[in-house]
């Protein structure tokens, strides 16, 4: 087994036992990234090698002292290009954010650090996490490492990417919609949205900030648990922060699902779901159920509203959360303007791609006077809705199982050409983040191109250790999953 | 004939409150600091700050509420006020538009005798924006981000004002009762106090509301009043001359006396107006309402009908010691210590008031210790120095805060309380000014005042007086 296809826990406690060094396990990763980052692209930006060397030193010098003790000492992390990172440029992937450099750290990579971490990079997304491919990148594309013709998913397709083909150990990502748990899925890896409130948003750049929560992207659910109980924290900082009384996710690393209460929604394997995807899905299912779950089928029909609530409610907030990129401060300024508003305007209309600039407009129209009671209000009322019935499906079952999304990876640029499709990929992921709910995505197999097919838990708010528990006995009983081709490529 | 107008005024007040740090972060509110040094990633608007409400700025938000009959909402919520401009980090302001603190409360003023209560429509909190300056040298514009993010509270009224009086007496009336809670020091010339002024003018009689303009620019209560009548008098023109009224904000210049608009319709915002996520809905439980109650310290009203009950004053004394928070706490203090109102009272509107007229300061700016006027009081009482000594004194205690005895040792004023002395020296005048002596007992009685004065001239105004007329009526028989 080579250094770079362990897991960020395995790598972890060969270094505390001495038998590998954090200089040799960011050599690795360097070295994947050398390989494989030219034609995979996760990256936004891999830091100077002697930066992280150095890191790299200091972190090796705490772990000898004593001082560092976790899991993740001395394992190397890439963290998406929306989270800010003190000195290290942080972009969203956005041409009008190219230059941005941030005085302060997020919280939740303060987090990591403070445990150990060293980080390699950036990595890729949407612009602005507004996508589900990492196409609409202002810095190119990112390529799903199992077949380079596909997308890698998105928003966090950098973060997926690098993590399947071995460029870092772990990632950070962050969840919207569906942007952890949709690319975990169509980058074989594990992906977990936590409950709202969980993951400290300080520092991360907000796309829909009653829906963006920070998440692992990680090789298994075991370091799932590891990484989610290193970036779990309260944070005064984060006034939608919530103080929880368990902070011990590793704990619910239990292989038993016996008498586990399983809900499965009709609605989640109607029309649109690829039969590969649904026969993958639903043998996953079957293997739980084997294990001891009990299974039930359930309806859950307010799955069709989630779409438009979703992109009402996150356009709404996206166009007031980036409407500080304005070109008088920091980032991007046309160079050619003639007075303020011209230079706004100039500034914003270059600075923006596409699909940014369509949510900015969506979100201005439905919060326009006249229509905010239409639109904004009514979508605000179905997010309520879709809470009251996950709630009432939780007054029955421990956990929903649906696909993470209905197909595998798309090739490259058939999604950009028809956004409505696009937007309509989102389905199986959406609602959780207007119910607020935790949400993991497992690799539970292959189509027959080869991609992989992930499958998504759902447990109700505060409820990880439940879905750690279960994505855990699955894992167990599914094996270890297949080796991405582009970590084989190194070896 | 032309014909008879009214004059229909509501204001929308907004005062920066008190409190030492700002309303989403733990930034300095301090005036006057350099450039951006009171600032930070939140108030400055960069990409990934957070805001975290400051819990003084809803208490002293609910204390105005409250001092003004308002209905406070326990469940409130912060709104995201969507514009672009360079004084705003994010290009939006943290208000409350759907659901503010305080709604429904009245204010009662008084105007020639008549009494009249202004409804109050809501009051919101928010946060201040950042200034502008423009450099003539560079030909740039600068912004200082260091009041951004300053609380403020906006006290929104409803069209009850027919006059400039009733505006003056109404904002003076918010003025005293924000001052009385602390919530703020209320200066109109600093704009922690800043008043725009909506009026419409409508035929005698009439139900329906003329269109309004909104005035903003305006920078003391003079100024106000000026700008009511010359808004009014273009309004009345317009009608007059068959033209209509357009709806818009106005700017008044107080030097030439007239409104000039500042933006028309055309380019009427659209605020977008949406609840702020990254913001929990402000929840007052009925204990942290009433501990705000219990805490209420007295008003004005309250105040007055105490000074009156526990102190006997007269009313134009408890109508200008109360007039200002500072002054009645002023004289509450002094007198706690020497217990005689009308001691203290006299010297607060008697010499005070005269140096704060010559000095030409604000009641605000006094600034001498309670104790030091208390002891002053107390010399004069024991007679260690006289009355005249005492405002002289009392001059250096206003002006540099000195210790009263400490300086009438210093400079040798005490009274010359010694009879014996005091004999002495008044036979040596009444020897030397025979002449006074004989008028006065021709029945002059005026001539005793000269003797007086020449006595008083030689003890360097130390002697008492009192006992100096004594002596002489002895002496002289």
């Amino acid at each position: 087994m080579s250094l770079f296809n362990m897991t960020a826990v395995e790598l972890g406690k060969k270094i505390k036992a001495g038998e590998i060094s954090v200089a040799q396990a960011c050599q690795a990763a360097l070295e994947q990234i050398k390989a494989t980052e030219k034609e995979l692209n996760c990256y936004v930006k891999v830091l100077d090698e002697n930066q992280i060397m150095e890191r790299a030193a200091k972190v090796q010098a705490q772990i000898d002292a004593g001082e560092l003790t976790g899991p993740l000492a001395g394992v190397p992390v890439a963290i998406k290009d929306n989270m800010c990172t003190e000195g290290i440029t942080t972009t969203c992937s956005s041409k009008i954010l190219y230059n941005f450099n941030p005085t302060f750290s997020s919280e939740a990579v303060l987090n990591l650090e403070r445990a150990g971490a060293v980080i390699l990079g950036k990595t890729n997304m949407d612009e602005f996490a507004m996508g589900s491919t990492t196409e609409t990148s202002y810095f190119g594309e990112t390529k799903n490492p199992w077949n380079t013709e596909h997308v890698p998913g998105g928003s966090s397709g950098g973060s997926a990417a690098a993590v399947a083909a071995g460029e870092c150990f772990y990632a950070l990502g962050s969840d919207t919609g569906g942007s952890i748990r949709q690319p975990a899925s169509f980058c074989g890896i594990v992906g977990m949205k936590p409950t709202y409130g969980t993951v400290s948003r300080y520092g991360l750049i907000a796309y829909g900030s009653s829906l963006d929560q920070i998440g692992p992207m990680t090789k298994d659910v075991t370091d799932c648990a590891a990484v989610l109980e290193t970036i779990a924290s309260y944070d005064s900082k984060d006034s939608t922060s919530f103080r929880r009384e368990d902070y011990d996710f590793t704990s619910a690393l239990v292989d038993d699902v016996k008498g586990l209460k399983i809900g499965i929604p009709k609605d989640y394997f109607g029309d649109g779901l690829d039969p590969e995807v649904r026969d993958a899905v639903l043998k996953a299912v079957k293997v739980l159920e084997e294990k001891g779950a009990i299974v039930e089928e359930f309806n859950l029909t307010m799955v069709p509203y989630a779409i438009p609530a979703y992109y009402v409610i996150a356009s709404a907030e996206a166009s007031s959360n980036l409407s500080r990129f304005d070109g008088v401060k920091y980032g991007y300024r046309s160079e050619d303007f003639n007075g303020l508003h011209n230079m706004y305007k100039k500034t914003r209309s270059e600075g923006f791609g596409a699909e940014v600039k369509r949510r900015i407009m969506l979100g201005s129209f439905v919060l326009s006077s006249g229509y905010y009671d239409a639109y904004y209000l009514k979508a605000l009322r179905t997010k309520a809705l879709i809470k009251q019935e996950f709630d009432q499906a939780f007054q029955k079952y421990d956990i929903i199982i649906g696909p993470a999304a209905p197909t595998t990876a798309p090739k490259l640029g058939a999604s950009l050409s028809d956004p409505l499709k696009m937007y309509l990929g989102d389905i199986y992921t959406i609602s959780v983040n207007l119910a607020g709910l935790p949400g993991i995505s497992v690799p539970c197999g292959r189509d027959k191109q080869g991609l992989p097919i992930g499958i998504q838990m759902l447990a109700d708010c505060f409820h990880e250790k439940t879905l750690i528990r279960a994505a855990y006995s699955y894992e167990q009983a599914r094996g270890a999953f297949d080796v991405c081709p582009a970590q084989k490529g190194v070896d | 004939m032309a014909k008879n107008y009214e004059t229909v005024i509501g204001l929308e007040v907004h005062v920066e409150l008190a409190t030492k740090t700002k309303i989403f972060c733990s930034c300095s509110t301090e005036f006057g600091g350099a450039p951006n040094t009171h600032t930070c990633p939140v108030c400055t608007g960069m990409p990934g700050s957070l805001p975290v409400l400051n819990k003084q700025v809803v208490e002293y938000a609910m204390a105005v509420g409250l001092a003004t009959n308002c209905t406070i909402t326990q469940n409130c919520k912060f709104d995201r006020k969507n514009y672009f401009y360079p004084d705003n980090p994010q290009n939006y302001q943290i208000s409350q538009l759907y659901l503010p603190i305080c709604r429904n409360g009245h204010v009662d003023i008084e105007v020639d005798g008549k009494e009249k209560a202004v409804r109050i429509h809501e009051i919101h909190m928010e946060e201040d924006a950042g200034k502008l300056i423009h450099d003539p040298v560079t030909d740039c514009s600068l912004v200082d981000f260091n009041r951004s993010g300053v609380p403020l509270i906006e006290i929104v009224s409803e069209p009850d004002m027919r006059s400039a009086e009733e505006v003056i007496a109404y904002l003076e009336k918010l003025r005293l009762i924000i001052q009385y809670l602390g919530a703020s020091d209320c200066k109109l010339q600093e704009g922690s106090m800043r008043a725009d002024v909506n009026l419409s003018v409508r035929e005698y009689g009439s139900k329906e509301f003329g269109t309004r303009t909104e005035m903003k620019n305006l920078n003391s209560f003079k100024a106000i009043a000026r700008a009511i009548e010359g808004e009014t008098e273009r309004q009345i023109d317009l009608l007059e001359e068959g033209k209509k009224v357009i709806q818009e904000t106005r700017r008044w210049d107080d030097e030439e006396e007239y409104s000039y608009p500042m933006r028309s319709k055309e380019d009427a915002q659209d605020y977008r107006y949406f609840p702020d996520p990254d913001l929990v809905p402000v929840v007052i439980s009925d204990e942290w309402l009433e501990d705000v109650r219990s805490r209420q310290p007295e008003l004005r009203d309250d105040k007055m009908l105490r000074y009156e009950e526990e102190f006997g004053l007269p009313e134009y004394d408890i109508e200008i010691l109360t007039g200002t928070k500072h002054l009645a706490d002023l004289f509450e203090a002094t007198n706690e210590i020497v217990k005689k109102p009308k001691e203290v009272s006299n010297w607060l509107m008697g010499e005070t008031m005269r140096l704060v007229k010559e000095q030409d300061m604000d009641i605000d700016e006094i600034s001498f210790s309670p104790k030091h006027l208390a002891a002053l009081i107390q010399m004069i009482d024991k007679g260690e120095i006289n009355r005249k000594v005492g405002k002289q004194v009392f001059e250096e205690v206003f002006k540099n805060d000195i210790e009263p005895a400490a300086y009438v040792e210093e400079h040798g004023l005490k009274s010359m309380n010694d009879e014996g002395a005091l004999r002495a020296t008044i036979e040596e005048i009444v020897a030397a000014n025979p002449k006074s002596v004989e008028d006065y007992h021709a029945g002059k009685k005026k001539a005793i005042g000269f003797l007086v004065g020449q006595t008083m001239r030689a003890t360097k105004g130390k002697a008492d007086p009192g006992m100096v007329n004594q002596i002489l009526k002895e002496i002289l028989g």
